[in-house]
């Protein structure tokens, strides 16, 4: 049900956006992530991009596994359902409500323990599905929530706090999301909101499985020299492919990068993004280029980030399944019983 | 001559195929004739975990009294397959019959002095008439249907109608299938005519009644209960629910203007996330279920608890088999109470509910929905392989088009509006069932974070043991207010006063029937109860109070049930005495009446001797 939003009377010098909502609007509770976690900068960036869109927040489901990264939806989006699931199966638990209610934007946060360790099966499996869903993997490279083990996606040789050495290949998910064929796959960084809030945004509008690996530094277990998720080893190894900006479906289009180094690309509800090309031969929609590229820049030590790949014309799960228009979880007996009559008609097949 | 057996519409027919030879359909349309000429039959598959190539058996109980549970023994054998003759021939009761190929002659060892030989040259009629070896094959399944028809006096009008309903659709294929039947049928009347003194005769015993599978009906069953979510991961022998659901909405739930689908059925990549997502569309308001078995079951734990926690509405067919996956899949077991009654960590306990046939799986499949929703948490249907995938003789499927679904308690944008208090877990009203909202509801109102149990009655974060111990004795309340809303059990006293009482529930019902009838015949009494869900009703504690000595009779070894009424009711153990069958073929009278014969009159001498 759509409930008709009423903008509030607002203090003076409060912001508000088309909804008459301030960004305050857009808050959770209080974090309790250490001072200083990545995860909390991921959180603000997504209420600045919910108070951006003018999303009305109770429009919005949160869902998540669990980890420290798994704690932050209670940290933004106050005013939206959030559920705090179990570990590594936040993405069957969000497509069952996806499949219940398609008319809700649904986020997914997740760790990378909890989404490349004990949930990698389940990360396949939702992207291969396409479910309309932005996927926020919070990727410090450790377990923060039980203290420091390495996760899946700690580099091969990394070293953890209390001095162990991994030994195993890391799993990276951006790579791995292109090869399931996740029709918006992107890499951030938790420290850079500019790239962030925009990536978010135009996840947000996508419809399809939106793939986001944010490298988010855990300040107590994985944020000393050497570890390649730290703030100081991405801020000297970020190598961005473009800058992104997020023109919703009503807005005007407006071009005010250089000519020639611009991209516009419209998505399935009409938004647009206008891609600022650092790398003039990066192409977006080319995934087997992709991946090659990062396989690349990964060898010569580099982060990518960016819009890394991008199919504006997706489908999603409901396409496939042919599901009804109006939501499944609004339906009656009316659209579901087949009633009396029709049992009897059945009773006499089965003589 | 061996003696032979002579019975009307009271014998049992087994059917000796092998797995994929195409024998499947030919043998339950003799079960359907059989039916049409007003005899109840029971039917069961007996099947290997195997596409092709084991060793099948299909059993067919013909009662013109309308018992329905499995007989035991074997008066007439059907011996198909070559591997499993000796078995099969071992098993026929003496006086029975063996309807065989004879077309290779067999050394006389191969058969038993005290059994009837019925040979007919099947491979060489089918040889004769057809060129195709997979034609063959099939019609030579037809031919023995059509012997069979002779010998046992079925009307060859009667097969010809249902091979005429069956194939509506490919009209080419009846007159060959009746070609076929004919086959085999005048080959008994030239040559074979009197070899057989076990008879069909015709009745009026089947009345409307259906023939019809649980899992089918159960499928049928969520689909009037208003499911519009199903995730599953296949396993045996619960499948043929997914499937089912998937073929009725399909028939029935396509809205006919935009052709689009009023349902949405997802296999998931494991049942851990079939789970998952039901638990997920089931926060979110839809009714969703999963159908498994024990293995997937074992893979659901942590979930199971996760919807117990967060009182989310879920839906599990548990269609039950015995473990482990390298166990007994395609055999029936009742084995699986302990780990759905108290699935998963922490202190849980859960709804289930004991269908006793495929039309209990019907309603029960529709009832248990509301029974979610209601009460906010996973109702387990506890199904097991004989009523899942064997057709059964049932009462019609009924429907009240007046029911509506009980949606539970569900706070609306309009309420919220107008300042009625939330608190998501809140006991408002005594019954201990909180109200909840849906995602979407309200722009600034009723939103909730949802996590397992560190949160006080407002949703809000707290680790408050206090919190914590006033939650879950609200959901202990709850489970009191279930026991009034869910089925009752069923009592039916004997004629004379007993200090004897029997339990039992699901698929045992159709046995402990006819072994209560027969019991009764040799002057043995005894008062019965059928349980039909857990929590128990009290009057369950009644019925175990009001007699000395109470049966508990169920289809596993460890005496599951049991053990759960002595763990939730106190109750002495000594009251109770078990009987247990887990070969994995369904339970018989015949076993039922003896054990509980021996019993009483070791009991009776006892006291005798004293
Ligand atoms: C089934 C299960 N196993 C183990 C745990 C313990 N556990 C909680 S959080 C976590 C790791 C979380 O790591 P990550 O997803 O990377 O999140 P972070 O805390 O680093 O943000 C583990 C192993 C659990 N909650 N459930
Ligand atoms: S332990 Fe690490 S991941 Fe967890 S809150 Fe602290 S900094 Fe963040
Ligand atoms: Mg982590």
């Amino acid at each position: 049900m759509t409930y008709i939003t009423k903008p509030k009377l607002r203090h003076k010098g409060l912001a508000t956006n088309e909804l008459g909502f301030t960004r305050r609007d857009y808050e959770g509770s209080i974090s309790t992530l250490c001072a200083g976690c990545g995860h909390d900068s991921i959180s603000s960036a997504l209420i600045q991009a919910c108070f951006e869109l003018s999303i009305e927040p109770h429009r919005v489901a949160k869902l998540s596994g669990i980890g420290c990264s798994s704690k932050t939806p209670d940290y933004f989006l106050g005013n939206s359902h959030g559920f705090n699931s179990v570990h590594g199966r936040m993405p069957s638990v969000l497509t069952g409500a996806n499949l219940a209610n398609r008319d809700l934007i649904y986020l997914g946060v997740s760790g990378d323990g909890d989404s490349a360790s004990i949930g990698l099966g389940q990360f396949a499996h939702c992207v291969r599905r396409g479910v309309n869903m932005v996927y926020i993997c919070e990727n410090n490279g450790v377990y923060g929530l039980t203290k420091g083990q390495f996760s899946a996606t700690a580099d091969k040789g990394s070293k953890s706090k209390a001095g162990g050495i991994n030994t195993d290949s890391p799993i990276d998910l951006v790579s791995l999301a292109l090869v399931l064929g996740a029709s918006f796959v992107a890499r951030s960084f938790s420290g850079d909101k500019k790239q962030l809030v925009p990536l978010l945004k135009a996840a947000i509008a996508h419809t399809g499985p939106a793939i986001i690996d944010v490298i988010s530094p855990c300040v107590q277990f994985n944020n000393h020299p050497g570890s390649t998720k730290s703030y100081d080893f991405v801020r000297a190894h970020n190598e961005a492919v473009n800058r992104l900006d997020f023109m919703p479906a009503k807005a005007e289009i407006t071009v005010d990068y250089e000519p020639g180094t611009v991209q516009a690309v419209t998505q399935h509800d009409g938004s647009v993004l206008q891609l600022a090309k650092l790398h003039q031969d990066y192409d977006l929609h080319d995934r087997a280029a992709t991946i090659k590229y990062l396989h690349e820049r990964e060898a010569a030590g580099e982060v990518v980030t960016g819009l890394l790949f991008l199919d504006a014309a997706a489908e999603d799960l409901h396409t496939h399944l042919n599901t009804a228009e109006a939501p499944l979880n609004r339906m009656g007996a009316k659209e579901l019983c087949p009633g009396s009559a029709k049992l009897v008609e059945l009773n006499a097949t089965y003589r | 001559m061996p003696q032979r057996l002579e019975a009307t519409n009271d014998f049992v027919v087994k059917f000796a195929n092998v797995n994929g030879s195409g024998s499947a359909s030919a043998n339950e349309l003799f079960a359907r004739c059989i039916l049409r000429m007003g005899v109840p039959v029971a039917s069961r598959n007996i099947f290997p975990s195997n596409i092709q190539g084991l060793p099948t058996w299909y059993e067919v109980r013909i009662s013109g009294e309308g018992w329905l549970g499995r007989r035991g023994g074997v008066d007439l054998m059907v011996a198909m397959n070559p591997q499993t003759w000796d078995k099969d021939v071992a098993s026929i009761e003496p006086g029975g019959y063996l309807l065989y190929d004879s077309t290779k002659p067999l050394p006389p060892s191969k058969f038993r002095e005290d059994v009837n030989r019925i040979g007919v040259p099947l491979t060489e009629i089918c040889n004769r008439t057809y060129k195709d070896p997979r034609q063959r094959q099939l019609f030579k399944n037809i031919i023995y249907i059509g012997a069979l028809s002779a010998l046992l006096d079925i009307d060859p009008a009667v097969v010809e109608t249902l091979l005429g309903e069956q194939f509506k659709k490919r009209p080419e294929l009846i007159a060959k299938n009746v070609q076929a039947f004919k086959l085999g049928f005048d080959h008994v009347r030239e040559h074979l005519a009197g070899a057989c003194k076990l008879k069909i005769a015709r009745s009026d015993k089947v009345g409307n009644r259906i023939f019809i599978a649980g899992n089918d009906a159960a499928g049928l069953g969520a689909v009037y209960g208003g499911a519009t979510v199903c995730a599953w991961y296949p396993i045996t022998p619960s499948t043929s629910v997914a499937e089912a659901f998937t073929k009725h909405c399909q028939n029935l739930r396509v809205d006919p203007e935009t052709g689009k689908n009023r349902f949405a059925i997802v296999q998931a990549e494991d049942e851990i996330a079939a789970i998952g997502m039901v638990i997920g569309a089931g926060w979110n308001g839809a009714r969703a279920f999963t159908a498994t078995s024990g293995p997937g079951i074992s893979l659901m734990q942590e979930f199971f608890g996760l919807a117990y926690f967060a009182e989310i509405p879920a839906v599990i067919f548990d269609i039950q088999r015995g473990g482990p996956s390298t166990g007994m899949p395609t055999r029936t077991q009742q084995s699986d109470i302990f780990a759905c009654a108290y699935a998963s960590h922490g202190d849980t306990k859960h709804v289930l509910l004991f269908p006793k046939n495929p039309n209990e799986s019907f309603s029960f499949a529709a009832d248990a929905f509301d029974f979610a929703e209601r009460l906010q948490t996973p109702v387990f249907v506890m199904m097991d392989l004989d009523i899942g995938m064997n057709d059964w003789l049932t009462e019609p499927l009924s429907w009240d088009d007046a029911r509506a679904y009980d949606r539970g308690k569900i706070m609306t944008a309009e309420e919220l509006e107008k300042g009625t208090v939330f608190g998501r877990y809140l006991d408002v009203d005594g019954d201990a069932i909180p109200f909840r909202t849906l995602p979407g509801t309200h722009p600034t109102k009723g939103s909730f974070f949802t996590r397992g149990t560190s949160r006080n009655r407002y949703a809000k974060y707290s680790e408050e043991g206090s919190d914590y111990v006033d939650n879950v004795q609200r959901l202990l309340r709850k489970l009191e207010t279930a026991k009034t809303i869910l089925p009752k059990p069923e009592r039916r006293d004997a004629k004379e006063k007993t200090p004897y009482g029997v339990l039992y529930f699901g698929s045992t019902a159709p046995a402990m029937d006819e072994a209560m009838a027969k019991l009764e015949g040799d002057g043995i009494h005894l008062d019965v109860m059928r349980i039909r869900a857990f929590p128990f009703a009290d009057e369950v504690a009644e019925f175990i109070h009001a007699h000395d000595s109470v049966f508990v009779v169920e289809q596993n070894r460890d005496a599951q049930m049991m053990k759960l009424l002595v763990n939730e009711g106190a109750f002495d153990p000594a009251r109770f005495i078990s009987l247990l069958h887990y070969d994995g073929t369904p339970i018989t009278a015949r076993f039922i009446q003896a054990a509980i014969a021996e019993r009483i009159n070791l009991n009776t001498h006892k006291e005798a001797a004293e």
